[in-house]
């Protein structure tokens, strides 16, 4: 290997949708066997550029150099021509086909007929980097990390020797995160050059050589990760200097507000989402959920919120039980939930309409006569800009203008003020920048303060430990733990995580007084 | 009584078979194309017109493949490339199809003055005739082996459609495309030519379809009555029916041909009925099957995922 010649070298990148320049002018290179983390906070573009190399989009100036030479990159498949591999964020998968169809789908190779070995092929690849699969299990019945597998093998598989990848523990355990990182150490070793984009710095910091910072569409530094420290990086990602911790008041009441009981919760198919699972949630304190995508987080939320139907079990809210009771009538208790789902969209809020509409949907009714109240909810939503700093062009402005930060914003302010007593939030910084993540979180400590009972679904460990009182860990349903978060490390959650803690009887009990 | 129901029964659901194979190959490539009515409209004059002045079968099933291949790229022009919505789409190209086929069949007449009648060669060249050896079986002889060719035609290219979705690599890509174009697009696969072909093929498929209505079930005239008469639209919720498998699609469209040949063979001085009920039946049945598999809980894996979806590669 070569290591004087880029594997990658981008010079003078522009691309812009419509008005707004997603990159302006950056310039990137990564050498061959060297990973590079792609740092920058929301909507700085790292995206957009990957997807520049990957074929999604074209750039409208600059140019692009693989191994030396210069390309134009007009689709997908001239991309996969030139060994790029990317892995999205959002998997790009087809969820009825089998790991190997997958794989071996638009692959360029001889013969009409499909070959009854071709299971047996992956099988042989996936052997040689060590990585675990069913070339025969279908996607939709894959867990994420299978997922990812699947991926990283479709990419091997078509001989790519750079390889991209947008965030790809955002979803991982910290074992399974460890496991990718020994993967991609390996294929440094074989000389691949990649590109790890995340949000997480101690990743940054563990896993690559360089580090490029965009920050607004350009990229404002590139570092060696041997010569920088989390600090200095936050510092080039924002802009100015930034407090690192998150402040965590002491609860100040001792009363359980709301209780579950032996809740189980079964979907359409008759399939338990929720499995016999018991907790309070006390006055005044943060409890939080941690577990993998799709432990059940979502169905918890929705039984509670009063959206799905209960199977078994009792939902105590002061004593009354809340089952059988209408999503309204649990609001009108003092009930509040929001859940951001992963598209960041579908989420509560009826995106073409405007944020003053948007407050009236959850208040209209308490209005008297057929007109609603514009004039009130217009106020509200300038107090709430206001006290949010959420940048919008207007109050009337259709709410999917706003950016993904203040969109969020929005939704839990509007929680806020309805005054909750219990305050349930899915994922409210899921995708969030340094800052925004911060404004939400000093919310939620102004809550707790006031006495309010948050349940907060997160994804992010380091968070969970840091903002929570307890934190209860789900997995297929289950609880398998309800922890002291002052008192528990990120890998005894990850452990929680997979279940694989069960004979663990300490771990399950902490905290749970 | 039963052999003669069940012939009865296949060559009724011939037409229906065309169209179902050819709206599957439509919609396992992530496309809704509800001008399957149209397609067999324009097909049925086409393979006419081009039988009366050439007397050729070859010809005319050419030229009925050739015309839904391009009435599928009008189609596909405006819903791929262009990116108009699939379902308003398929619907004008069903107006428009029925409209084509009167509009010409009326000037056919015209210069025919009265309606124009295909040759006794023709005729006999699309008759019902036993297939040597095979024919002599008893029953089944009868029953498999004594159509007019376009029976077998049909059962043929659904045949072959199934091997080719299932087998092929090509196949593989399509599925691929149908359940979720933009991963087909970053796994190289080139989405739009993809779709193209098979909305193409797919409404040449159909067309076929029209030209058996117009040759075979017209008895040789045309007089621009409704000649294709709602099975464009039965073809399009049997796809449901048979799951979006060819195979499959066999099996449905001869139950489908039973049910609209039914008023034929029920014993009279058992069952009275009116004829307008069995001429109803197969849209009943229709119904209620649409009715039964969308209370179905479980969908999963069935209904291609991109179906109705149109892709763009840099939307955000």
């Amino acid at each position: 290997m070569n290591n004087d010649v880029m594997a990658i070298e981008l010079k003078q990148i522009t691309k812009s949708f419509g008005p707004v320049v997603a990159n302006a002018g950056i310039d990137l290179s990564v050498r061959q066997g060297e990973i590079l983390a792609l740092l920058g906070e929301n909507g700085s573009g790292k995206t957009t550029l990957m997807n520049m190399l990957s074929g999604i989009y074209k750039p409208d100036s600059g140019s692009i150099f693989i191994n030396g030479k210069s390309v134009v990159i007009n689709s997908p498949k001239a991309a996969i021509k030139l060994g790029i591999g990317m892995i999205h964020q959002h998997f790009k998968l087809v969820e009825s086909l089998t790991a190997a169809d997958n794989i071996i789908m638009g692959s360029k190779e001889k013969g009409l007929f499909l070959k009854k070995s071709r299971a047996e092929k992956i099988r042989s690849i996936s052997r040689r980097f060590g990585l675990e699969i069913d070339p025969l299990k279908k996607v939709h019945d894959m867990s994420v990390s299978e997922k990812q597998t699947v991926e990283i093998l479709k990419v091997l598989y078509r001989n790519a020797n750079i390889l991209i990848l947008d965030e790809p523990t955002a979803v991982l355990t910290p074992q399974e995160t460890r496991r990718l990182f020994d993967i991609l150490r390996r294929m440094k070793q074989e000389g691949c050059a990649i590109i790890i984009i995340t949000h997480k710095l101690n990743e940054v910091m563990e896993i690559s050589d360089r580090v490029t910072i965009l920050r607004k569409g350009q990229s404002v530094a590139t570092v060696n990760t041997a010569e920088t420290n989390i600090k200095e990086l936050t510092e080039l990602m924002v802009g100015r200097s930034v407090e690192l911790s998150i402040y965590r008041p002491e609860p100040e009441y001792d009363e359980s507000l709301l209780e579950v009981h032996h809740l189980t919760v079964a979907d359409e198919e008759g399939f338990e989402t929720i499995r016999d699972i018991s907790f309070n949630l006390k006055k005044g304190e943060i409890l939080g959920v941690a577990g993998v995508a799709g432990s059940g987080q979502k169905e918890l939320c929705e039984a509670i919120a009063g959206l799905m139907p209960v199977k078994k079990g009792a939902i105590l809210y002061n004593k009354e039980n809340l089952i059988g009771k209408s999503p309204k009538e649990i609001i009108n208790l003092g009930i509040s939930m929001s859940f951001i789902p992963e598209d960041r969209l579908g989420m509560g809020l009826a995106a073409s309409l405007s944020l003053v509409d948007n407050l009236l949907l959850k208040k209209y009714y308490q209005g008297k006569g057929p007109f609603v109240r514009k004039k009130e909810a217009r106020a509200l939503a300038r107090r709430l800009v206001e006290q949010l700093d959420i940048a919008t062009p207007s109050v009337d402005a259709p709410v999917r203008k706003l950016s993904g930060g203040n969109v969020q914003k929005v939704l839990l302010g509007r929680e806020i003020e309805s005054d909750p007593n219990v305050l349930i939030t899915a994922y409210p910084v899921r995708g969030l920048d340094i800052n925004s993540s911060y404004t939400i979180y000093d919310m939620l400590n102004e809550q707790k303060k006031k006495g309010v009972a948050i349940l907060f679904i997160g994804e992010d460990l380091d968070v969970l430990l840091e903002l929570c009182d307890r934190i209860m860990v789900l997995c297929h349903g289950r609880i398998t733990g309800i922890v002291n978060a002052k008192e528990v490390s990120k890998e005894e959650l990850g452990l929680l995580m997979t279940g694989a803690a069960s004979d663990r009887p300490d771990l399950q009990e902490g905290g749970n007084n | 009584m039963i052999i003669n129901f069940l012939f009865a029964a296949i060559k009724a659901g011939c037409p229906l078979l065309f169209g179902t194979t050819g709206e599957i190959m439509t919609e396992k490539s992530g496309n809704l194309n509800l001008g399957v009515e149209g397609m067999m409209f324009m097909g049925a004059f086409v393979s006419f017109y081009t039988a009366y002045k050439t007397d050729s079968l070859a010809l005319a099933l050419l030229a009925a493949f050739g015309t839904g291949v391009l009435a599928a790229m009008i189609y596909a022009l405006l819903t791929v490339s262009l990116m108009a919505n699939q379902n308003v789409t398929g619907l004008a190209l069903s107006i428009f199809g029925a409209g084509y086929a009167k509009f010409f069949g009326e000037s056919m007449i015209s210069k025919a003055g009265g309606s124009p009648k295909l040759s006794e060669s023709f005729i006999k060249s699309i008759s019902e005739q036993p297939l040597p050896l095979l024919g002599d079986i008893p029953v089944l002889g009868k029953l498999l082996f004594s159509h007019n060719p376009l029976v077998y035609i049909s059962i043929i290219i659904a045949v072959i459609c199934t091997i080719y979705m299932s087998r092929t690599r090509a196949g593989l890509n399509m599925r691929a495309v149908g359940e979720s174009a933009a991963a087909a697009d970053a796994a190289g696969i080139n989405v739009y030519a993809v779709k193209y072909i098979h909305i193409c093929l797919g409404g040449g498929i159909c067309a076929l379809g029209g030209a058996y209505l117009s040759l075979i079930n017209g008895g040789g005239i045309w007089n621009n009555s409704n000649v294709v008469n709602g099975q464009g639209w039965i073809a399009v919720a049997l796809v449901i029916f048979a799951a979006w498998n060819p195979a499959k699609a066999i099996f449905g469209s001869l139950v489908f041909g039973a049910f609209s040949v039914l008023q034929f063979y029920v014993p009279r001085n058992i069952i009275e009925l009116p004829n307008a009920f069995y001429v109803m039946l197969p849209f009943l049945i229709t119904t209620l099957i649409l009715i039964i598999t969308s209370m179905k809980k479980t969908k999963k894996g069935v209904q291609p995922a991109g179906c109705g979806i149109n892709y763009f590669r840099e939307e955000r």
